[in-house]
Order: C-alpha cells, then sequence, then structure tokens
C-alpha cells in the first residue's frame, strides 16, 4: 500500500516537473535568444545557449536605435496612472455599491456585472470614434481613458467591502464622522489586500493590453511597449531575433519581478473574478 | 503596515470633535454614495454604455472613415450590412477558423488545467506553490513577447525543427502551412490560458470537504471513478464558470493569430476579431461594427447555451 502511494507521488511529480519545463522553456528561449549576436543566429538557427550572457548588444541597440526608452517611459506612464486611479475610483465605487443603501445601487451593480462582461472587441470601435472625438487620439490620454476604471476592480473593491462590518463604520458616523472621514479614516485602511489586488490586476491588464494601445497610438512617440515591440516584429526583417527577443525581456521583466514577490494578490485576482 | 494604519482609523473613532465640524460640509450619504460612483459611472457611460448604443445603432448604417467628421450625415441601410457581412467568404472563413479555435482550445485548454489542478491538489504539499507558480506563469506573460519567442522557436531552421531533425525527422514549415500554423496558434494560446483554467480548478476542489474523498475510498471506489461521479458532479459551479470564461476568451482570439501569422497564410488563421480590426483599418466601419455584433451574439448564445446546460441542479 505505502510503496503504492511512493510510486503514485513519484509520477506525478514526474509529470508536474515536464508540464513546468514545457511552461518554461519558451521563457528561457527569450533569455538565451536575447544575448545572442546576429551572427550566432545566422551560424546555429537551431542552437539553444549563447556564446556569452554578458553580450548587452542587443540591448543596448533597443534603447539607442530602437525608441524603446521612449515606449518604456510610455508604458510606466500608462500603468502608472491607470493604478493609481483605479485604486482610488474602484475603492470608492465599491465602498458606495457595498456599505451606502441609495437608490439605483442595484442597477449601477448591473452596470458593473454588464462591463465585466461584454467582450472587449465589441466595444473597441466605438470606443474610438469618441475617442476622435474628444480629440484623444495618437495620445497617452487616449490610450489611459478607458481603463481609468475598471469594473473587474470596482466588483473586487465591493467584495472585500461586504467583509468589512457594519459595525465599525456605524460607530464612526454615530461619533459624528462624516462620510468622506469615513472612507478615507476608516474603511481605505482596512482595504490593504484587496488594494495589493487590484494594483496588481489593474498594472497587468494595463501593462499588456495591445490591440486598444495599437488602435490608439499611431505614431512612434506614443506607442507602448507591446506596441512597439509588434511594430518592430513586424517590420524587422524575419531574422532579428536578437533584437526582438531582447525586447521581450524589457516587457516580461517587469511583470516577472512583480510575479515573483506578490504571487498570492496575482493568484487572488484570478480566484475573485472566479466567485462572480 | 496596512495593520498600523487600521488602528490609527480605529483610533480616530474615539476623537468626535474634530469631525463634527466637517459632517455639516458634507453632504448626507445617499449624494456621497453618488458622488463615490460617479468616476465609475463617467467611465462606464462613455466607454461602455455610449459605445454599445453606437454599435447597434450604426450597424444599421453605411457609415464610413469619411463620415467621422460629420457622423450625422450617414444614411440608415438597416439590415443590408448584416447581410453583406455574413455573406462575405472572408468573414465567414475568419468565423470558420474562431469555431475551430473554441471547439479545440476549450476542451483541451480545460482538460489540462482540470488535471493539473487534480494533481496538484492530491495529497503533495511539497513544491505545490512551485508547481502552481510555474504553471500559471505563461498567463501573465505579455502575449507580445510570448508571439515572438513562438515565432522564432517554430522558424524553418529554429529549435523546435533542429530539435526534430537530430531525430531524424523533417519538421515542416509551421507558420507557413495552414494546418500547422493553426496548430501553433492553438499551441500558444492553450500555453498562456491553461494556468487560469488550473487556478479555478484548484480554488474549486479545495472547496471540496475532506470527508467527501475519505466517504468515498471508504467505499472501495477507484481514483478515476471517484474522480467521474463524485470531484466532476461537486464542481459543477466552477466547470460552469470555467467552461464560460474560457468560452468568451477563445470567441474573442485575437492577440495570437495576429502577432504569430498576421492571420495568413491566406487568411486560414484569420479571427473574427482580426477580420473586425482589418475591416475597421479599411475605413469600412460599418462592416467592422457589424462583424462585432455578429461575434457579440455568438458570445451570448454561446454563454446562454452553457448556464443552461451545465447549470447546477437543485
Amino acid at each position: 500500500m505505502n510503496r503504492l502511494h511512493v510510486v503514485r507521488a513519484s509520477g506525478l511529480y514526474l509529470v508536474l516537473c515536464l508540464v513546468s519545463a514545457l511552461m518554461l522553456l519558451p521563457f528561457a528561449w527569450v533569455v538565451f535568444g536575447a544575448f545572442k549576436t546576429q551572427g550566432e543566429f545566422t551560424a546555429n538557427p537551431g542552437g539553444w545557449l549563447p556564446e556569452s550572457f554578458a553580450n548587452l548588444q542587443n540591448f543596448v541597440v533597443l534603447f539607442t536605435e530602437e525608441g524603446f526608452g521612449g515606449f518604456l517611459v510610455n508604458s510606466i506612464i500608462v500603468s502608472a496612472v491607470t493604478v493609481l486611479a483605479n485604486v482610488l475610483f474602484c475603492s470608492m465605487a465599491g465602498y458606495a455599491l457595498a456599505k451606502l443603501p441609495f437608490r439605483g445601487r442595484s442597477l449601477l451593480m448591473g452596470c458593473v456585472l454588464v462591463a465585466m462582461t461584454v467582450p472587449y472587441v465589441a466595444l473597441f470601435v466605438p470606443q474610438f470614434l469618441i475617442i476622435v472625438q474628444l480629440g484623444l487620439v495618437n495620445t497617452l490620454a487616449g490610450i489611459i481613458a478607458p481603463m481609468l476604471v475598471m469594473p473587474l476592480g470596482v466588483f473586487i473593491m465591493r467584495q472585500f467591502a461586504l467583509s468589512i462590518p457594519d459595525e465599525l463604520l456605524e460607530a464612526a458616523r454615530i461619533d459624528g464622522a462624516g462620510e468622506f472621514g469615513i472612507f478615507f479614516r476608516i474603511f481605505l485602511p482596512l482595504l490593504g489586500p484587496a488594494i495589493a489586488t487590484v494594483s496588481i490586476f489593474t498594472f497587468l491588464a494595463s501593462w499588456n493590453f495591445f490591440l486598444w494601445p495599437l488602435v490608439v497610438a499611431q505614431t512612434e512617440d506614443v506607442f507602448t511597449l507591446p506596441v512597439g515591440l509588434a511594430i518592430a516584429s513586424q517590420q524587422a526583417n524575419t531574422t532579428a531575433y536578437g533584437l526582438l527577443l531582447a525586447g521581450a525581456i524589457v516587457v516580461l521583466l517587469p511583470v516577472l519581478i512583480l510575479f515573483l514577490f506578490l504571487q498570492r494578490y496575482f493568484i487572488q485576482g484570478i480566484a475573485t473574478a472566479g466567485l462572480k | 503596515m496596512a495593520l498600523e494604519t487600521s488602528s490609527a482609523g480605529v483610533a480616530a473613532v474615539s476623537r468626535p470633535l474634530r469631525w463634527a465640524s466637517s459632517r455639516r460640509l458634507t453632504p448626507g450619504p445617499t449624494g456621497v454614495a453618488w458622488l463615490f460612483v460617479t468616476p465609475f459611472l463617467v467611465i462606464f457611460a462613455v466607454f461602455t454604455a455610449v459605445p454599445a448604443v453606437m454599435a447597434v445603432t450604426l450597424t444599421m448604417t453605411d457609415i464610413g472613415v469619411a463620415d467621422l467628421r460629420d457622423p450625422l450625415g450617414v444614411n440608415f441601410v438597416f439590415l443590408d450590412n448584416f447581410q453583406a457581412v455574413l455573406t462575405a467568404p472572408a468573414f465567414l472563413r475568419s468565423a470558420l477558423n474562431t469555431v475551430i479555435y473554441v471547439g479545440i482550445g476549450v476542451p483541451v485548454t480545460m482538460a489540462i488545467g482540470f488535471l493539473l489542478a487534480l494533481a496538484l491538489d492530491s495529497g503533495i504539499r511539497r513544491a505545490r506553490p512551485v508547481f502552481r507558480a510555474v504553471i500559471y506563469l505563461p498567463v501573465i506573460a505579455n502575449v507580445v513577447a510570448a508571439a515572438i519567442v513562438w515565432q522564432y522557436a517554430f522558424t524553418l531552421n529554429g529549435p523546435i525543427n533542429s530539435f526534430l531533425a537530430d531525430r531524424g525527422i523533417a519538421g515542416p514549415n509551421w507558420l507557413g502551412t495552414p494546418t500547422t500554423a493553426m496548430i501553433v496558434v492553438l499551441l500558444l494560446t492553450i500555453w498562456r490560458t491553461t494556468g487560469t483554467c488550473m487556478v479555478l480548478f484548484l480554488a474549486g476542489l479545495q472547496a471540496v470537504p475532506e470527508e467527501v474523498h475519505e466517504a468515498a475510498s471508504l467505499d472501495g471506489a477507484g481514483y478515476w471513478r471517484r474522480v467521474f461521479q463524485m470531484t466532476l458532479p461537486l464542481l459543477r459551479p466552477t466547470t460552469l464558470l470555467v467552461t464560460v470564461l474560457m468560452s468568451v476568451m477563445f470567441l474573442n482570439i485575437f492577440d495570437e493569430p495576429f502577432l504569430l501569422t498576421e492571420g495568413g497564410p491566406l487568411g486560414s488563421t484569420k479571427s473574427v476579431a482580426q477580420w473586425v480590426y482589418e475591416q475597421f483599418g479599411f475605413g469600412n466601419i460599418s462592416n467592422a461594427m457589424t462583424g462585432s455584433i455578429v461575434l457579440l451574439l455568438g458570445v451570448l448564445i454561446v454563454c446562454v447555451v452553457q448556464l443552461r446546460v451545465l447549470r447546477p441542479k437543485q
């Protein structure tokens, strides 16, 4: 019986290790390829390891000639504004939806759920027409605007707010605290984990968003990293993989570093989204 | 840190005097509630509600890129656009491709995700977080970066084909042949979505009480019989959620084929979403919107059917 158990467990570990290796393989290729020279790719197109991990030539070219410095700055601006706006606005809306009784609350909750479920592809064309009317085509503001208050963020904040006891807020109200005071001084400080979850998920969404920035940004000075990288990959002759893979590292690295330290919140975001 | 500030927040409750004055300046709960939801409401109205209304109305017009400056100058053609789109061979091809993506991608991703969740839930304590993190990693990886690696890996003389060549197999021109191109697109998409399925199924599995498993194993039921007769029925709500989520995701597939193959060769991997994107790029705005409405209807129908079929039994 016990031996059977050991056999089964080692079989499981073997399968899981194999799957993990397959999942990690593309990342390994990114890392290996980013340090290869064009000559290495031509000489040995199927090879794996680069001659030297100290060859930073690809990164230098990326930032000095291909404009990735600008793309990186744009991406950072877009993500920073998106995260800050969402943390504030989503927690405000989530608080109202969970803790303040008012007429039209369930209707609003319906709006949140609808906005969460409408597929993005169905909306980007009319959204672009609106951006045209607002004069925001080819601006970072145009890229950011639709992401300012993400419905999933409102939903996560509301779910979390529901778990905060009413008595706490009621006590403050009886003590004569104003609604803003209650929100900023009592509610918001209790919201730590939800804020972390929403920050991570909105950062991920804005950092990785591709279709909308691709539509809105039309000149290089407005490109975000994914757009810049995609355009580079479509323009470059198909063999410039060293450069492209170095670009891939620039896009992947911030997310991977965050994931390494804050894994819990990444997965919590998915799980909470699953609760709806 | 959160704890520290929260205790400060609670301490502040016992200082009523300072807050009493601010009360008169702020509106009552209802006014504040509306104030708090205003940012969401504005963004929802401008970027969801109005676009939805526009999409439905403008599909019935002949709006083109020339009408952007003067949106009121369009003509109403009612359902002509639907007829035109639904009989366009390129659209039908992209619809067929999308059906193939959904038909193969959703069951395969869900099966792999479920089996991995099962493996992670079956008593291995050690290294579980590591496996979970590694399998989840592709979900958070940027799709543009991922597509570049896959493109590189599947080039004619790239790592995959030289791996095959070492074993005496002549690898195909993966991205240049319609069938294999679609397989590569599916592989990339499955790689990117399995982690989501796994995490959701794992959360579902961990919610199944331990006693249920014990009772079943005391009954002497074999492992797989227990999975099919106990675990899967108990997981019905999770399965429903994952099915809907994955179907919507695969129906809206755009990034992977667009980045890997640009929809080629000869439109053999082009999705409906990419068809919409291209029509939009050509300035055929009414066509683009009609295509996206057709896609939206497809999503709705699939969701409703799945909700009916997989609804938890009372």
